[in-house]
């Protein structure tokens, strides 16, 4: 790889610009992702910076179970989105559907219908496990512009308290994927 | 001024070799000054500058036709424009200007708000139309006070050369025009309270909003070096006169920097006005200053 190369690929692991999707989601993680640009987490530190135009962005971050609504915006948006580009599903619902499981209205889950490079698990994730994922999905797009090959999707092990990380765990309060759909959504 | 020296304040100092790095320092103290009034840390020190080299790495949308062709000159020139402006500044000592300079640093530093109107109506964009049309009428209602602001400060001592207006001595209506001229920035440099064209909760990303890739880049550049020129003005109008050439240089740095954090501060710690509010405020309200500067200058001129 020579200089400029070098250069391109570590300035687009530091400048990952988000554009933030819901797709039928309950709320609770979108406040949650804005919550992780807010003083107390402060992704800015990592040059996130959330845009207005998904012409702009380079990570895509949905939320929420797709809701047959959402599924042409999504698309939409997706396209709208100029490469390199990744996409960061927050929290269990686009990763499982979630607690709306066979819901009529629902045309999840979302790898259905795009590529998904980084699963935040949770219900719904916290802020840190937010920056996190936004953070190995700049590095997943920056080694795929640069490599020019598939990178397989990532599904972070949740964080929280009362979890042993590998989840399977049924432990009332957390609801991420368990481990076999995680596997799933993994192939 | 003959060649040579016009071709080094244009791309040596302080034109582009200055000025490109100076403009991601500025915004690079933008975005920390926010951060910090809102007890964050905020970004890296080189982040515009990994902002820049990404958006150059990445693609832009198809665009065919005539407009097309003018979506991808519009940034262009807004750099062009602006990067101009930055070098017609008389920073140094004795280097150099015509007579009438000042009237065409005013026209390049106008230009990229005119680049912006174009292009959030050439993109065909709800949201870039709404925003070139705040920009429009944002841009009447600034422009007024600010070139009243600079005309009284030139008419009254007879000279539209900045060499000889950065050589005057003090004088309230200097003090009364840089005012005018500070109020008028953050509407040019779409700050808070007037960051109306862009205001990004309300109409995504105003008259960018198609814009990626290279040509995002080159509106950032623009906007950063809209940001040297303007402060740079002010600074050049604001500084004493020194005729050691690295003081003048540093000093001119050194007001710069002070004229951006203030900006910045006062844009974070106001929030957006509405679009009617703004243009009361500078149809009502500094109309009064401009006026003032104007009075005060014919008063000096018919005195002298
Ligand atoms: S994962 Fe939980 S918090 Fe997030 S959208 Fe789904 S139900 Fe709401």
């Amino acid at each position: 790889m020579n200089l400029w190369n070098k250069l391109m690929c570590y300035s687009r692991r530091r400048s990952p610009w988000l554009f933030h999707m819901n797709g039928g989601s309950c709320n609770g993680c979108d406040i949650e992702l804005v919550a992780s640009l807010s003083p107390r987490y402060d992704a800015e530190q990592l040059g996130v910076r959330l845009e207005g135009s998904p012409r702009h962005a380079d990570i895509l971050c949905i939320t929420g179970p797709i809701t047959h609504n959402a599924v042409n915006a999504i698309k939409t948006v997706y396209d709208q989105v100029l490469g390199p580009k990744a996409v960061v599903a927050i929290g269990s619902c686009p990763a499982t559907t979630n607690v709306f499981i066979d819901s009529r209205t629902l045309a999840g889950p979302l790898t259905k219908h795009i590529p998904v490079d980084v699963f935040v698990p949770g219900c719904p994730p916290r802020p840190d496990a937010i920056i996190q994922g936004v953070a190995m999905a700049a590095g997943i797009l920056a080694e795929r512009a640069a490599k020019k090959q598939p990178i397989a999707p990532v599904v972070m092990p949740l964080v929280g308290p009362g979890c042993s990380g590998a989840c399977g765990c049924g432990g009332g309060t957390c609801s991420t994927p368990s481990s076999d759909a995680a596997s799933e959504v993994q192939q | 001024m003959n060649m040579t020296t016009a071709l080094a304040r244009l791309l040596i100092f302080p034109g582009l070799l200055f000025a490109v790095p100076a403009a991601w320092f500025f915004l690079w103290v933008e975005r920390k000054a926010v951060a910090m009034m809102q007890g964050r840390i905020g970004p890296p020190f080189m982040q515009p500058f990994y902002d820049f080299i990404k958006l150059l790495g990445k693609g832009t949308p198809p665009r065919s036709g005539i407009g097309g062709m003018l979506m991808r000159a519009w940034p262009l020139i807004a750099v062009a424009s602006a990067a101009g402006a930055v070098g017609l500044l008389p920073v140094l000592p004795s280097s150099g200007g015509f007579q009438g300079d000042l009237i065409l640093l005013l026209a390049l530093m106008e230009l990229p708000s005119m680049c912006i109107i174009a292009a959030g109506f050439s993109s065909r964009s709800i949201f870039g139309e709404i925003g070139s049309a705040r920009e429009a009428v944002l841009s009447v209602s600034y422009n007024i006070v600010f070139l009243l602001a600079i005309v009284s400060i030139a008419a009254s001592q007879h000279t539209f050369s900045l060499e000889a207006l950065a050589q005057l001595p003090a004088s309230p209506l200097r003090v009364l025009g840089i005012l005018a001229l500070l109020v008028c920035l953050p509407a040019k440099l779409h700050l808070n309270p007037f960051s109306l064209p862009n205001a990004e909760q309300e109409i995504y990303s105003g008259p960018m909003t198609e814009y990626a890739g290279p040509e995002l880049a080159m509106w950032e550049l623009s906007h950063g070096l809209e940001w040297v020129a303007a402060t740079g003005l002010v600074a050049t109008l604001a500084a004493p006169v020194i005729t050691t050439w690295w003081l003048a240089a540093l000093v001119f740095v050194a007001l710069s920097f002070g004229i951006v954090l203030l900006l910045s501060v006062v844009a974070s710690a106001t929030a957006r006005l509405q679009i009617d509010t703004t243009v009361r405020f500078y149809w009502q309200c500094t109309l009064i200053f401009a006026v003032l500067a104007v009075a005060s200058a014919l008063f000096m001129r018919f005195r002298s």
